[in-house]
């Protein structure tokens, strides 16, 4: 057996314990090239450069999609009509004032675009990432008295007005998310950068 | 000759203990004696997923994983490989028939209390080969890069981003990408044919050990262990083999005339197994008008649906699932099978079948104000059932349990 000032028990306990200790913050480092490999490549990083669009064909009430980052942007230009019904809704958004929505600063208004007319937003529903469908008719059957026009979301039912801000009592938690977008001229527009030249 | 076989066992059985596996597991396994049809699901499971690995493999033969040319290369598939259209059918009808048979193994484990101690972890390891079913599942579905495969895949991979704080960087990890692209489409690729498929198997094989450690449960809900002859064989027991593996081959043809006849005649059945917009090549910048799961996931996306809360509804749907795991703790019942249980019970499962296949259906259904009303009184009945269970089952007027087991 043991002489009497050795503990052979305790001494295999804790080299035990110190070789698992190693051996678990080895497999730590290990883990970490094999979870890192997974976050996006330098390539796919590199590939989020802005577009540049000719608004001049979007005629009143319609739209056109540009892709951005692999992500459908519109860009709706409004009617007056529109416009003005924008306020009224105020009362049954979720998020009216945009506070918790994301935007860029000069998008964070009333209309929340720079230009009142154009309405520049990524179409990507804030809730599970469908892309809402636009409907500007006015009280459709499927939406009830109340709808102006505005997104729907046909995969769980999320409501946009046409500022895409989303409307209370649907999933989505917040409004639609505008793009860094300029204008580099009358018809022309830049998404995806707000500075410098395209 | 029958000496030299006899002899050649003998050196396998020296060096393997194949003799004795097969008696463990087989020959000598001894299985209740009444069990019904309910019985078929678990060998038939095992029967589908041999189907879905051989298939698989000859599937990867051709396919190109590749967000250019994935959906080309399963018309190729389906249009010029010799036979490609039938391998491929009977993966997409395989794995509609998987979750069938494993959605009747679970009510059969319901049905008849197989979840009961001493099966806790049988059950849990059931539940987790379920879900790692159900990742594959999804992952699979994003393969052929069709309009569903891409709106489901990038719904599902939103989910996680309600997670508050680090959601956004959990989305960001598995797609790889900003968007579900061709980095996504290529990793769920690798983890659909081998990653999930290696945990599966590991998984099943720990159920069998599981089950073949407390023997099987049977309709009456009795242990037939407790009762035992002379031999120490259970008295209502008999041998797996041959007994059981005739019956369950008796099952396996039926149920491979019902594969069959899928295959064959209807392979989507109805937009049921495939659907038709995932014949549409994936289009990043527009959603199909009605995108829905594939049939097994809609109970859980009903409940989804049914919270106007984006982390909320995430963690219902979550609850839904995990609250099966807690089965074996939440029965307070005195008795295991539905035969000797009181009307309480049956009543709640009355009403947790007519939930669960009502979610399924709203779940396929587009969101109305009517129907997201019915989806929340259906998923408050479906977690009723589960969390009102303690108290039901111990109220409940239950039968005395037999001695023996009955035909």
């Amino acid at each position: 057996m043991t002489t009497d000032s050795v503990d052979d028990d305790k001494r295999r306990f804790i080299a035990t314990a110190a070789t698992t200790a190693v051996g678990v913050v080895g497999a730590g480092f290990v883990a970490v090239p094999f979870i890192k490999s997974m976050q996006p490549s330098e390539k796919a990083k590199a590939a989020g450069a802005p577009v540049e669009t000719d608004i001049s064909d979007v005629e009143p009430g319609k739209y056109k999609v540009v892709e951005w980052r692999g992500k459908p942007v519109w860009v709706l230009r409004r009617t007056k009509a529109m416009l003005a019904s924008l306020s009224s809704n105020d009362a049954s958004l979720r998020d009216p004032e945009s506070k918790e929505s994301d935007q860029p600063s000069y998008a964070q208004n009333e209309y929340r675009s720079i230009k009142p007319e154009y309405l520049v937003v990524i179409g990507i529903c804030t809730h599970l990432g469908c892309s809402p469908t636009y409907r500007p008719d006015i009280a459709p059957e499927d939406l009830g008295p109340d709808w102006k026009g505005g997104y729907l979301c046909p995969c769980h039912g999320g409501r946009y007005d046409l500022a895409g801000r989303v409307f209370k009592d649907v999933p989505p938690p917040k409004n639609l998310p505008i793009p860094p977008h300029r204008y580099l001229s009358d018809t022309r527009l830049l998404i995806g950068a707000d500075e410098g030249v395209a | 000759m029958v000496k030299m076989m006899t002899d050649m066992l003998g050196w396998v059985d020296d060096r393997f203990p194949l003799t004795k596996l097969w008696n463990e597991h087989l020959a000598e396994y001894y299985a209740p004696k009444n069990f019904n049809f309910w019985y078929f699901f678990g060998s038939l499971a095992l029967v589908v997923l041999v189907i879905q690995i051989l298939t698989g493999i000859w599937l990867t033969m051709n396919y190109k994983p590749d967000a250019e040319l994935a959906f080309a290369s399963v018309e190729y598939i389906m249009r010029d490989v010799n036979w490609g259209w039938l391998i491929r059918y009977m993966h997409s009808t395989g794995a509609s028939a998987f979750f069938i048979v494993v959605y009747l193994h679970m009510f059969r484990g319901l049905i008849y209390g197989s979840y009961r101690q001493p099966r806790e972890l049988l059950w849990i390891f059931g539940m987790l080969i379920y879900l790692v079913l159900m990742g594959e599942a999804f992952m699979g579905y994003l393969l052929p890069w069709g309009q569903m495969s891409y709106w489901g895949a990038q719904v599902i991979i939103s989910l996680f981003g309600a997670i508050p704080v680090i959601g956004d960087d959990i989305t960001l990890w598995i797609r790889g990408d900003f968007v579900v692209s061709d980095v996504t489409l290529n990793r769920f690729f690798a983890f659909h044919v081998i990653a999930m498929p290696l945990v599966l198997l590991g998984l099943v094989v720990a159920h069998i050990i599981a089950l073949h450690e407390v023997g099987s449960n049977n309709p009456d809900g009795i242990e037939i262990k407790k009762n035992k002859g002379p031999d120490g064989i259970p008295v209502d027991g008999i041998p797996f083999h041959p007994y059981y593996t005739v019956k369950d081959i008796v099952g396996v043809a039926v149920f491979l005339i019902f594969f069959s006849l899928v295959i064959f005649y209807w392979p989507t059945l109805g937009n049921w197994f495939l659907e038709k917009d995932n014949f549409i090549p994936a289009n990043p910048l527009s959603t199909p008008e009605h995108i829905v799961p594939l049939w097994y996931f809609t109970p859980f996306y009903a409940i989804l649906r049914a919270v106007p809360d984006k982390f909320l509804g995430v963690i219902a749907m979550g609850a839904s699932i995990f609250v099966m795991f807690l089965l074996p703790w939440l029965d307070r019942s005195p008795v295991k099978s539905i035969r000797y249980r009181g009307m309480l019970y049956k009543m709640a499962l009355i009403v947790f079948v007519i939930s669960f296949f009502a979610l399924g259906w709203l779940g396929t259904e587009p969101p109305s104000p009517v129907k997201t009303n019915f989806a929340r009184l259906f998923s408050v009945l479906y977690f009723a059932f589960f969390l009102l269970m303690p108290i039901y089952t111990s109220f409940d007027k239950t039968k005395p349990e037999p001695d023996r087991v009955t035909s």
